[in-house]
């Protein structure tokens, strides 16, 4: 009993009770999705249909070989936008339907801790899907690789990854506001980024401001970026050069982590002074 | 009696489900949503063509493109639009069950509940046509056009579409984790086997045929036909065909989708009745 007792009676705090929160808020997206495993394969599947499309418009078109390429990249990488739109941004909004949210405000760990727990959650169960489309397109299009630097590679998805986390962490707290709206701004959040951020083309081919407008979502940079250091051609294709845009993805990373802290203690202000925060809507 | 359940389940569900398609905000923002999605999916193609033709927007695989894409919008729209309301009722508003024992026609339902998507995704075709026209050198001559052709094309192509939404709504009704994928899933299948934005010869060969057997690929060529005729001679996958014996085949395959829709939603509306999943919430 004093055994039971002593080890529930011990209560974590400070930077101990933060990490075990984005751990436990990681977990069920680590693990608990892998267990779903015909979700996995929806998840490879779904994204895989436009990339073959899209593959298919660029042939009956007699496009060049690099476009078939950018198209896998895009696919694979819109893995990473769907995951933020509908399991970060949404999130909160869905654990307010479900009732979560209220526990979540109540419990004694960090609102911050909870979503960083669920984007590192989410970054490394999508890292899965995005590798399987990548795989899966190399092996139907028979796509070729020629990496320039490895290291920069690695930089500019770590930092594009940061950025569009935190991107989805500021947005869990401001879709949290939208109320009903939040799933229908979520569905338009698609089609319009795919078009700006340049998923199947190179963003180079729209006006220039469109594209510095659309730099705001870290994924348009990112692939710019990752489309030079891994395709042969890649680099007559860029929007900028690979370091201007690993400078700005690290900006990116600062200003929406930071603004995701902000928004997050306005929300928690919120809740506390109306209370109507967690009254859901349906 | 019979006829008079039907219409009126009919009508309710369409009214019903305008008001959950339209009511969450305000018309600007409405109209905006209505607008943005199709004009950006269309823009994807656009650009992409633009780039590799470098402005060339004479040729006719444009058209066939632009027309493809812009009806495709129908196939979405209509097919989940009746599926969806399965989880809506079911899992979001938890009323399917209320409905089930309300004096209505369930399937006669479902379909009304489709209506409002077929009203939001004809405002979108009409506008992605609109912004083709007059923006995008999409050159459709309306004294040449065969609106007899259109017309009968478009109603029996729509029909079709809401039987394949009553086919999906059946099997979504048995499932637990998945409904939201099932529609998705197979309007994006359909997407790459109709020949929508690219011709289906481009497909390697074994997988030509599932084109061939899905209506969606007669719907949106007779489509294409209608509106800019030449187009079909520029394509040799169903040049050899009339437009007559190609409303023949969509005919056929409509029937014959209908009827496997209906008895599917049958068999699976028994099996949801017998395990107990009308009202069964899983809050995925």
């Amino acid at each position: 009993m004093n055994a039971v007792s002593s080890k529930y009676s011990h209560k974590d705090t400070g930077w101990r009770l933060f990490l075990k929160t984005i751990i436990a808020r990681a977990y069920p997206r680590l693990i608990g999705q892998q267990r779903e495993v015909s979700w996995m394969l929806f998840e490879v599947v779904m994204p895989m249909l436009a990339v073959i499309a899209y593959v298919f418009v660029y042939r009956a078109m007699n496009a060049p070989e690099e476009y078939i390429g950018f198209v896998v990249m895009g696919g694979a990488m819109t893995a990473f936008w769907m995951n933020v739109l509908w399991s970060m941004s949404s999130q909160l909004y869905w654990e307010k339907e479900q009732g979560n949210l209220a526990l979540y405000i109540i419990a004694p760990n960090s609102m911050m801790a909870i979503l960083l727990g669920m984007a590192l959650g989410g970054m490394l169960a999508t890292c899965l899907r995005a590798v399987a489309v990548t795989l899966l397109g190399i092996w139907m299009f028979d796509i070729t690789f020629s990496v320039v630097s490895y290291l920069q590679l690695f930089l500019v998805f770590m930092l594009a990854m940061v950025a569009l986390y935190g991107m989805g962490m500021m947005m869990a707290s401001a879709f949290l506001l939208f109320g009903r709206e939040a799933w229908h701004v979520a569905n338009l959040a698609q089609e319009p980024i795919f078009l700006a951020s340049g998923f199947y083309f190179p963003i180079k081919s729209l006006p220039f401001w469109v594209a510095a407008g659309a730099s705001i979502i870290p994924l348009t940079l990112g692939m710019d970026a990752m489309r030079q250091l891994v395709f042969p051609t890649g680099f007559k294709f860029g929007f900028m050069t690979v370091q201007l845009e690993i400078l700005i993805l690290a900006v990116l990373s600062v200003v929406f982590l930071v603004t995701a802290k902000v928004l997050l203690a306005h929300i928690e202000r919120i809740a506390v002074r109306e209370g109507r925060l967690t009254e859901s809507r349906r | 009696m019979q006829t008079s359940t039907s219409w009126r389940s009919f009508r309710m569900a369409a009214w019903l489900g305008w008001l959950i398609e339209s009511n969450w905000t305000d018309p600007f923002l409405f109209a905006v949503y209505s607008i943005v999605k199709p004009i950006s999916g269309a823009a994807i193609l656009v650009i992409m063509y633009g780039i590799i033709s470098q402005g060339n927007y004479e040729s006719a695989l444009f058209p066939y493109i632009y027309l493809g894409n812009a009806f495709y919008i129908y196939v979405g729209a209509v097919m989940t639009g009746v599926s969806w309301a399965v989880v809506d009722d079911r899992e979001h508003y938890r009323t399917l069950k209320y409905m089930y024992i309300a004096p209505i026609h369930i399937p006669i339902y479902l379909l009304g509940r489709g209506v409002a998507r077929f009203i939001t995704g004809s405002i979108a075709v009409l506008i992605t046509l609109l912004a083709g026209i007059l923006f995008l050198n999409v050159r459709i001559n309306f004294a040449e056009v065969d609106w007899l052709l259109f017309f009968t094309t478009l109603i029996v192509g729509v029909v079709m579409l809401a039987m394949l939404g009553l086919l999906l709504a059946g099997v979504t009704l048995t499932l637990a984790r998945h409904e939201g994928f099932i529609g998705e899933a197979t309007a994006g299948a359909l997407y790459i086997f109709s020949g929508a934005v690219f011709p289906l010869d481009i497909l390697p060969e074994w997988m030509r045929p599932i084109g061939y057997f899905m209506p969606t690929t007669y719907w949106l060529e007779l489509l294409r036909r209608s509106l800019v005729g030449n187009v079909a001679q520029a394509f040799p996958t169903l040049a050899n065909f009339s437009n007559l014996q190609i409303l023949g085949m969509l005919v056929g395959l409509s029937i014959f989708f209908g009827a496997v829709s209906i008895f599917i939603f049958r068999w699976c509306d028994f099996i949801a009745r017998e395990k107990g999943l009308i009202d069964r919430t899983t809050n995925y």
